[in-house]
């Protein structure tokens, strides 16, 4: 496929198809909807302009779950925007389907097969519903297999559905894919014949339309994704200027026509276009054989390893950035800018060539869809290292001439705000945004509101980034939109990070700047939203939309009914009732215990890897997700990068696990535990939070001090950090190397966590001990399959961060581990957990959720602090 | 006027000729009459107190609503439509009057009918009927249940049940057209395209539908989220003799939406704004003349075949608005290119 043929071309998402997509049968066989409503909006989000909706499976119920899943789409307006596909071979589920869908939608499918009454009949009522139509090439004596019969039928089927006043334009025609190349004779001209099929009934059937299902196609190559990936694009490439206006296609497994390997692909135009070949063999039997050293990509790739050295220089470059190859990249460099001296260039054409012409390349990829977050990040530093390399040239002929800078499309301020030290996310939204050709200013970690405001000034920014994790980032994100406006500036605001959201963006920081403020999901979206802001005819329009979406946001949370609340006396009463006599024995080892250097080797093994993806914006679970149709590959070839790295960190010893685990005599006070230090004769007040939400009969109003005992109990405390990654993330940084630096926090985040879990299973076995002989796999270990739970301040059982300070100073964690607190009270070093041990077996997590303005006053007079500071601590919770 | 012509092809007829001129308000005019529990329940012997069952007076009151009626066709209306916007049995149950449904529906076509047919025969002039359907408190697209987003009151089979019997009394009574009014859930409109079609199997002739959609933001969208585009296309295979805009906001905040659909859409246009915004108070207080000038801005742009009035509407904003806009050429009805024109909550059109 090229550019100009997709323009026109629909894609039907095809991932709401539990034929189609064997991740979306399993949720609905599953009863997950809440999942695969989620499939649907990313489906959206990747721009499925229309959306295939098929329930047909053996073991389901199929009318219920169509009505059921059309019903839950309706609701959510991202996905509800674009028109749906409803799709059966049953007519009553498909009928059941159009009493749910409120657009005007297309049924899939119709035919002839049961003879043209029953045809009419299903016609009628499709125009009675208001649908339009596909309808297969399918008559009583069987599916059209040749181009007459294709053709036949379905100006037959034409002919009759216009006859009773169907309107043509709402008709389109399937004129079935069949496998080609099956070692069959007959099935040699299957590709050919839909093709030409196609070109002939657009021509007998005016403002009719066509489409067709791929995967039939390369049936026989099932397992060689490179041979069947091959053959759609090329079949395509074909069939759409022959008049095929859309097909049901993953779009992510579609390559580029022009990046096809030359011979594969001559082998698959033979084959689907029926080509006389020079030979002995036939076409099938050499795209057979050729098949075979597709399969197993690996000896394909050495192969292509030593072959693309080869190329001339500005082709090399390109092919290093695409595949992330920075081996060579700096000698390739070199040789292109020494060609171009020779022949009278400057040194910045190498970069306004060659590598912007490569980095185009993967921008386009990447936002098709067709190439994956790691994959740019390693484009990224090839990119980087080859400029590094230009740079002292570019230098020195401005000193010679007093030349211009490369035009950059436009300057963005990219930080993470005052309080906050996480920036995984916003360094990958950097490299990206760098990748496609805009200057990125990046002021790091904990940047106060004076610093961004005079950056931004100081650069003439055409807009900001703000980014953070913990949630009083989201305050501090406000006082910058109110500083920007008091300052009467008026450059666009985009707000990231894993807290924000597009309901808070609206609510509370839009409503403090005139500028236009944008929620940027994630970072594959930020180079779409800088190039609207940035562009003269899009601008206008985007930020409009925004603006309408964010009023309607706000329309919606003014008009939608507050969940119903309960006193605070009266949710007390509805108190968890835990049954004490369970309550653990006194630790074994009481006390406060220090761990220097707790073994990397060890914590390996207790890694969560799942989260570790979704940091790259790999959705899955692992370890499917490295055997995942779409994002498999890129899946692999990370771990494959992770495990090399981690056999560093752990063999040069880069990284020290420093964690302190305590546990003290305690009382519920209340909502309080009351923590006493025996050896210092004090006690220590944890005030907690409880849920106030209208609980349905038997659920009770949760608070964290009811799994303690008013006579007398046990709490621990713990706090581990990984010390020792500035002096690696500096050497990376000094070798444009991104891709190694956001994969050393990455890891060191997921040693913060392991470590968290390793020290809670020897608090569960050795130090309390209430558990000795506990024998989990680290899969249960994920899956919280264990005594006693580790909530931490921040989070949804005790919401309020500012407990950490209180836990700090019971660990001492400073002085023992080196643990500090900014005055967000987030973590330094970064990659840090920590966090309170309940060792009641009836405790677990819950979400505090919504507080009434009777427990916020409460809980302020029990923290012994003013009304405004509690409510600057708990705003999420208000 | 050919004897054999179709309502539809009337309609057609005399709108080409000019802008014609809808009715107004029901409810303020009948709430300025003041009535008792006892004129209301007349001698129907309810279970329920009626007051404030503004349908049922076409059995209790005929008169009132013959009188509003007819201060309409004296103010200018061509096309006057029943007071039956929540004479259906979803609506009726608040006042345990599901069993008078046909009865209202019949008696209120047929008090239009008789005015109709005597004003026509006093001037001439053709009068037309639009036996009025209102959308119901039930939605088929959203979940009353903000916990449980699937849950829904009612389904498509029921609700298509409940427009066809009033529909089919409407009928009897002698309406020309069904008028699908104040469309806010645009899977309850195609629920009552539905019902109508069913209709028209049963009786063996046309039963044109007209339908008027009504917007809740100001960017544009009913309540289940449709932008005007893609209602009218979720509404065309119900081939209406008019579309158009209703109720919503006063006819200024109306204008853009109005513009947007005269430009698409390949049949007669007909809004009925509400008199302004209602007041603090919840009156509306805008004045005949306002209304009557901004209405005239859409016909001065070509953009309107019928109008009427919504809400807080009186006879004096219908004359006024007649008055405005006499001797002004009516909207011409455009022909688009023929293409697939899907939608979901937005329109989606494939390229030719």
């Amino acid at each position: 496929m090229t550019e100009q043929s997709t323009a026109r071309f629909i894609n039907v998402g095809e991932r709401t198809n539990v034929t189609g997509s064997a991740r979306f049968k399993k949720l609905i066989m599953a009863d997950d909807y809440t999942a695969a409503v989620e499939v649907a909006r990313q489906q959206v989000e990747n721009g499925a302009q229309i959306i295939d909706v098929n329930m047909d499976e053996g073991l389901l119920d199929a009318e219920a779950a169509m009505t059921t899943f059309l019903k839950l789409i309706a609701a959510e307006p991202d996905i509800a925007r674009v028109p749906v596909m409803v799709d059966s071979s049953k007519w009553d589920v498909i009928e059941a389907g159009l009493k749910c869908v409120s657009g005007k939608p297309i049924v899939n499918s119709i035919s002839m097969k049961e003879g043209e009454e029953a045809f009419l009949e299903q016609a009628r009522k499709c125009m009675a519903y208001g649908a339009a139509v596909v309808v297969m090439a399918f008559d009583t004596e069987g599916q059209a297999d040749t181009k007459e019969r294709k053709v036949e039928i379905c100006k037959r089927a034409y002919d009759l559905l216009v006859g009773i006043g169907f309107p043509p334009e709402d008709i389109i025609f399937d004129a079935n894919v069949f496998a080609v190349a099956t070692g069959i004779e007959e099935h040699d001209r299957y590709g050919l014949d839909f093709i030409e099929a196609v070109r002939e009934i657009k021509a007998q059937c005016p403002h009719a339309k066509t489409s067709g299902g791929l995967s039939n196609l390369s049936f026989s190559f099932r397992g060689n994704e490179t041979v069947r990936r091959a053959m759609h694009s090329v079949f395509l490439y074909h069939a759409i200027p022959a008049g095929l206006d859309m097909a049901i296609v993953n779009a992510g497994q579609l390559d580029v026509y022009d990046t096809i390997d030359p011979v594969l692909r001559d082998a698959c135009e033979d084959v689907i276009l029926m080509r006389p070949v020079e030979g002995e063999d036939t076409a099938t039997e050499r795209l057979i054989a050729l098949a075979e050293s597709f399969k197993g990509k690996s000896k394909e790739d050495e192969k292509q390893e030593a072959e693309w050295r080869g190329w001339e220089v500005t082709r090399r470059l390109e092919h290093a950035l695409v595949k992330g190859i920075d081996a060579h990249v700096v000698s390739d460099t070199e040789e292109a800018r020494a060609a171009l001296a020779a022949s009278g260039g400057r040194p910045i054409e190498v970069i306004e060539g060659p590598l912007m012409d490569g980095m185009n390349v993967v921008g386009d990829l990447f936002g098709s869809g067709k190439m994956f977050l790691p994959q740019v990040v390693k484009s990224a530093r090839v990119m980087k290292k080859a400029v590094a390399h230009l740079i002292p040239y570019i230098e020195e002929e401005k000193a010679l001439l007093g030349g211009e800078d490369a035009k950059a499309k436009g300057t963005i301020i990219m930080a993470t705000v005052k309080g906050d030290v996480h920036d995984i996310g916003k360094n990958i939204v950097g490299v990206v945004l760098q990748c496609n050709g805009y200057e990125v200013v990046d002021m790091g970690v904990m940047v106060p509101w004076q610093d961004i405001l005079k950056t931004a000034n100081d650069n003439n920014a055409d807009m900001i980034g703000l980014s953070g994790l913990i949630t009083p980032s989201l305050d501090e994100m406000v006082t910058v939109a109110e500083e920007m406006q008091r300052a009467e500036m008026t450059m666009p605001l985009l707000i990231g990070g894993a807290t924000t959201s597009k309901v808070h963006t609206a609510l509370k920081i839009d409503t403090n700047y005139d500028g236009p403020v944008i929620h940027v999901l994630d970072a594959s979206r930020a180079v779409g939203v800088a190039s609207k802001l940035l562009s003269d005819t899009q601008r206008d329009p985007f930020v409009g939309e925004v603006a309408d979406e964010y009023t309607h946001v706000r329309d919606a949370r003014a008009g939608k009914a507050e969940k119903q609340l309960m006193s605070i006396e009266e949710a007390r009463a509805n108190y968890y009732d835990a049954y004490l006599s369970d309550k653990p024995a006194p630790p074994a080892k009481p006390g406060v215990h220090v761990f220097d250097d707790w073994s990397l080797e060890d914590l390996r093994e207790f890694i969560d890897w799942t989260p570790f993806f979704r940091a790259w914006e790999l959705h899955g679970t692992y370890p499917k997700i490295l055997d995942d149709e779409v994002v498999g590959e890129s899946a692999r070839s990370l771990k494959a990068d992770a495990d090399a790295m981690l056999d560093k960190i752990i063999s040069e010893k880069w990284l020290t696990a420093r964690g302190v685990a305590g546990f003290w005599p305690c009382a519920r006070d209340g909502d309080d535990i009351t923590v006493h230090r025996v050896r210092r004769e004090e006690h220590v007040r944890l005030p907690m939070l409880r849920q106030q939400i209208k609980k349905s009969r038997d659920r009770a109003n949760m608070c964290l001090a009811d799994f303690i005992d008013p006579d007398g109990d046990w709490i621990g405390g713990f706090a581990v950090g990984i010390h020792g990654i500035e002096e690696h993330s500096a050497r990376f940084q000094e070798d444009k190397d991104d891709y190694s630096d956001i994969l050393l926090k990455a890891l060191a985040d997921r040693f913060a966590e392991a470590f968290a879990e390793a020290l809670h299973q020897h608090t569960r076995k050795d130090l309390w001990g209430y558990a000795p002989g506990e024998q989990l796999t680290n899969q249960a270990m994920i899956k919280e399959e264990y005594r006693g739970i580790r909530p931490a301040p921040g989070y949804p059982a005790c919401p309020d961060h500012s407990l950490k300070p209180i836990l700090f100073e019971l660990l001492e964690a400073e002085a023992n581990v080196g643990l500090s607190l900014t005055e967000s009270f987030a973590m330094w070093p970064t990659a840090a957990v920590s966090g309170f041990y309940f060792g009641h077996p009836e405790s677990q997590y819950f979400g505090v959720a919504k507080i009434g303005r009777d427990q916020l006053e409460d809980y302020a007079t029990r923290r012994g602090v003013d009304l405004a500071t509690a409510e600057r601590w708990l705003r999420p919770n208000l | 006027m050919s004897v054999a012509a179709t309502p539809r092809e009337r309609l057609q007829a005399a709108a080409k000729e000019r802008v014609l001129i809808f009715d107004g308000a029901f409810g303020t005019q009948i709430q300025e009459r003041k009535l008792t529990e006892e004129d209301y329940a007349g001698d129907l012997g309810l279970n329920a107190d009626q007051k404030g069952n503004n349908d049922i007076l076409a059995l209790t009151q005929p008169d009132v609503i013959s009188d509003i009626t007819r201060a309409y066709l004296d103010a200018g209306s061509d096309v006057i439509s029943t007071n039956t916007f929540s004479a259906n049995r979803i609506s009726q149950a608040d006042y345990a009057a599901e069993d008078q449904v046909a009865a209202i529906n019949i008696a209120s076509g047929k008090i239009a009918r008789e005015l109709a047919t005597e004003y026509e025969a006093k001037d001439g002039r053709p009068r037309f009927i639009a036996g009025a359907i209102g959308p119901t408190n039930k939605t088929l697209s959203l979940s009353p249940d903000v916990e449980d987003p699937g849950f829904r009151e009612i389904d498509f089979d029921e609700l298509t049940a409940v427009y066809k019997e009033q529909a089919a009394a409407l009928v009897e009574g002698g309406v020309d057209f069904i008028l699908i009014e104040t469309v806010f859930d645009t899977l309850n409109a195609k629920a009552g395209v539905m019902a109508v079609k069913q209709l028209e199997t049963e009786l063996g002739r046309e039963v044109p539908v007209m339908i008027s959609m009504t917007l809740t933001d100001l960017s544009g969208r009913n309540l289940s989220g449709h932008t005007v585009e893609a209602f009218w296309y979720a509404v065309r295979h119900a081939n209406p003799v008019t579309i158009g805009l209703n109720c919503s906001f006063g006819a200024d905040q109306l204008r853009p939406h109005v513009q947007v659909l005269s430009g698409i859409a390949d049949t007669l246009l007909m809004a009925y704004p509400n008199a302004g915004l209602p007041n603090e108070l919840g009156e509306y207080d805008e004045m005949p003349d306002t209304t009557a000038g901004l209405v005239k801005e859409w016909v001065d742009k070509g953009q309107v075949n019928i109008l009427g009035g919504c809400c807080g509407s009186s006879p004096a904003h219908i004359e006024a608005m007649a008055k405005a806009v006499a001797g002004i050429d009516p909207r011409g009805v455009p022909s688009p290119e023929p293409a697939m024109r899907l939608s979901g909550l937005e329109a989606f059109t494939v390229s030719t």
